[in-house]
């Protein structure tokens, strides 16, 4: 009995969150690395890319809500995310076309590339406020919860209640189906192979006769599609703020780089590598001791290895471990 | 300069010298990136940090030590540092002594996650009788109690100090991977920096440190100063007949005036330090090693050939310009009298600098200087121009109209979209920077 209390309590405070939390990293930094494989620069305006996707999102939400739209259990915002997508898309599009587009035919080199995408960081960021306002945000309308705390309680009789929101579901489920539409996509379809082809090798790419212009148009297009839902999907189960949609982006690419950058899988599996990392050694373990530990020898402290002050600190330290040990990320990097 | 200056007569002299100190520190720290990325092509986006260090530095040094602090928990801070030292030389030591394995590996981790596990056993104690000392007003170990104008070089030996750990770890590192490396161990350093309480009280801030020029309180107390200010001022006073008058004209005059003096006395600080880093950048810029340096960034292997060692140099103008940069923190903290960590964010004190660096233009000091007034300036009156133009656009709107209320109410942050327009044009037109590098080839 002691013992299932204790995996549901790791269960309620470790797994679920850190597998949504997880989920949404996972999305972001498969964005970032997408960009780096095929447009060779690290993206700066990663995140508020994201924020501006999911305020395109809370407006249409807002809409809907307005004219009395709505998914009855599940949040309106999936319905709004699609319509954000096309706008997304336009936006990465005419991005691209006014800004990068000129380095890349000038094969400017990376680091001039990052520094433009910081300016198109102040300018989206700029955009967001100004539109939206920086202030916190909540979108969330349907039923919260799947499973309530005090309901679990009542059927299992156990003294640990797990919790499942609703928006953690769906943050994995969609996580799932897309990760795997996209690796589908680009293992299996024409278009995704020349994506790979040109990524791996440019040269050889352009010789075989794949058209740059459409590999770039369609990374901009899977990259808006992934930053918006991305980005939605952290705005549904936390909040939407664009400062910490900003501060996000450094996880994001902690998780792109620990997972091999240029990666796609490796980035998906980067994003639950730092997000288990970051709450696994932040989770004060005392009352788990408690249920698994003879009275006799319950910890007095909190039992946790570092306070929670530290979580961004956390994926940053296994960042730079990885950098200086595995360069090329746990799964090796540059091969899309 | 002149646009400044016209600060000054339109709205305040006050408001217009606080741009200028500003002005100075930006300065002072885009030199530093400068340093790095104009002269060796290093990409450091960890300036917060190292400013942040510099702050700290302030703290530090200018704090009076809280005696009672250091009797509850000095020792076992103390006793952690020596742990830390042991611990570092036992790395070191198996490291020179053992030949690279994976058992070494695995050994290095096990000692390094031992360590931690006794620093914060021992730790632990300490921290939390000095964080219970009067927490209201202290709650930590308190510095030196040395006047703070030696905090600025010290400031410049911590920032010098983490970017040799930082460099030693994260030099061989490709352009971008380096950007970020340095980004993320900055957010290491501030949130060290924020949580750790006994340090210097983290995000509860330590206000009212020393000055190193004189307070308007006393200023406005002293003989000389106010007959300073009635000369200055005298054709205006004679205007004013009645006496009572006269003396509370006096008396806004001297208050007005005391805190334009004592932003002069900064902008004379400042301004020293900016002259000197100026012509010491421009000496070592056009030296041997300034050369050497540049053939470094141009072409890393035939330097390499050349029998320069490029991790060395790498690694010495990494330091240079993050003490620099460090130097420019403790300035800041100096004038302000308060450290605040919570203020402390990637936007203002990195991705900022680095749009001073490129829009000044990288690898000419001049062009650095120019680009932080020039941005400065911009961050500062963003609003106050972005608030005229939206005036001028919406002229035909009425008042109430949503649109107009709307934008005026964001009127702030259209100074991150003049930056990023900026920085884009910058980049597209003129990648160079307004001053571009000019090298003379005698």
């Amino acid at each position: 009995m002691d013992l299932l209390n204790a995996i549901v309590l790791l269960l309620n405070y470790i797994f679920v969150p850190a597998l949504a939390y997880g989920s949404q990293l996972a999305l972001g930094a498969i964005f970032v690395t997408l960009i780096y494989g095929i447009l060779r620069f690290a993206n700066f305006a990663t995140g508020d890319m994201m924020s501006f996707g999911t305020m395109v999102t809370i407006l249409f939400t807002w809409y809907f809500q307005s004219i009395g739209i709505s998914l009855g259990v599940l949040p309106t915002a999936l319905l709004a995310i699609p319509f954000a997508i096309i706008f997304m898309i336009i936006y990465m599009l005419f991005v691209d076309k006014f800004v990068f587009k000129y380095y890349r035919i000038n094969k400017s080199p990376p680091v001039q590339l990052a520094m433009v995408s910081i300016g198109v960081m102040f300018v989206t960021q700029a955009v967001v406020r100004i539109i939206i306002g920086p202030a916190d945000r909540r979108f969330f309308d349907g039923e919260k919860f799947i499973i309530k705390a005090g309901e679990f309680k009542e059927m299992t009789g156990l003294n640990e209640g797990l919790a499942i929101k609703s928006s953690q579901v769906i943050t994995i489920f969609v996580t799932l189906i897309l990760v795997s539409i996209l690796f589908w996509f680009l293992n299996k379809t024409k278009t995704g192979k020349s994506m790979r082809a040109y990524s791996d090798n440019e040269d050889l790419a352009l010789l075989s006769g794949i058209d740059p212009k459409r590999v770039v148009m369609i990374t901009w297009i899977i990259a808006g599609i992934l930053a918006t839902i991305g980005g939605a999907l952290y705005g549904l189960d936390k909040s939407f703020k664009p400062f910490t949609y900003f501060n996000n982006m450094l996880p994001i690419f902690a998780a792109a780089i620990v997972g091999g950058i240029g990666n796609p899988f490796g980035a998906f599996l980067g994003g639950y590598v730092i997000a288990f990392s970051e709450i696994f050694i932040t989770y004060a373990y005392k009352k788990f001791f408690m249920y698994i530990l003879p009275e006799s020898m319950e910890p007095e402290t909190l039992v946790q290895l570092l306070s929670t002050d530290y979580k961004f600190a956390v994926s940053f330290t296994i960042l730079v471990i990885v950098l200086l040990y595995r360069p090329n990320g746990i799964f090796k990097g540059k091969v899309l | 300069m002149g646009l400044i200056i016209l600060v000054g007569i339109f709205q305040s002299w006050n408001v217009a010298l606080s741009i200028f100190n500003m002005c100075l520190i930006s300065a002072v720290m885009t030199m530093g990136a400068n340093v790095q990325w104009g002269y060796a092509g290093l990409i450091n986006f960890g300036l917060m940090g190292y400013a942040a260090l510099g702050g700290l530095a302030a703290v530090l040094i200018s704090v009076d030590p809280v005696q009672e602090a250091w009797r509850a928990g000095g020792f076992d801070i103390l006793m952690c540092l020596w742990l830390i030292i042991v611990m570092i030389l036992a790395i070191r030591f198996i490291l020179k002594n053992f030949e690279k394995s994976n058992f070494r590996t695995y050994g290095i981790a096990a000692i390094i996650v031992a360590g931690i596990i006794i620093i914060r056993v021992t730790a632990e104690p300490g921290i939390e009788a000095i964080e219970s000392v009067n927490p209201a007003k202290t709650g930590f170990l308190g510095g030196f109690g040395l006047p703070i104008m030696f905090s600025w070089i010290v400031g410049a030996f911590f920032a010098g100090g983490l970017a040799f750990v930082v460099g030693k770890v994260a030099l061989g590192l490709r352009a971008d991977y380096l950007a970020i490396a340095t980004l993320l161990i900055s957010e290491i350093v501030i949130a060290i920096i924020k949580h750790e309480d006994w340090l210097s009280r983290g995000v509860k801030n330590v206000i009212g440190l020393d000055r190193p020029v004189p307070y308007e309180v006393n200023l406005q107390a002293t003989e000389w100063f106010i007959n300073l200010v009635a000369k200055f001022n005298s054709s205006k006073l004679e205007l004013i007949s009645n006496v009572a008058d006269k003396q509370a004209a006096l008396n806004q005059l001297v208050i007005e005036g005391s805190s334009v003096f004592v932003k002069l006395c900064y902008s004379g600080l400042f301004l020293i330090v900016v002259i000197a880093l100026l012509i010491v950048t421009q000496k070592a810029l056009y030296s041997p090693w300034g050369r050497m340096m540049r053939a470094i960034r141009d072409n890393e292997e035939a330097a390499n050939a050349m029998g320069k060692n490029v991790v060395k140099q790498h690694l010495l103008i990494f330091i240079l310009g993050s003490a620099i940069v460090g130097i420019a923190g403790a300035m800041l903290v100096t004038q302000d009298g308060l450290f605040t960590p919570g203020s402390y964010r990637p936007m203002r004190y990195t991705f900022l600098i680095w749009v001073m660096v490129i829009v000044g233009g990288s690898g000419n000091n001049f062009g650095a200087i120019l680009g932080g007034f020039a941005v400065w300036f911009l961050w500062i009156e963003a609003a106050p121009i972005a608030l005229f133009l939206i005036n001028l656009f919406t002229a035909g709107m009425a008042d109430t109209h949503v649109l107009k209320i709307h934008l005026i109410e964001s009127v702030p942050y259209f100074r991150y979209l003049m930056m990023g327009l900026g920085l884009l044009l910058i980049m597209r037109y003129r990648p160079k920077g307004i001053l571009p590098e000019k090298i003379e080839i005698k």
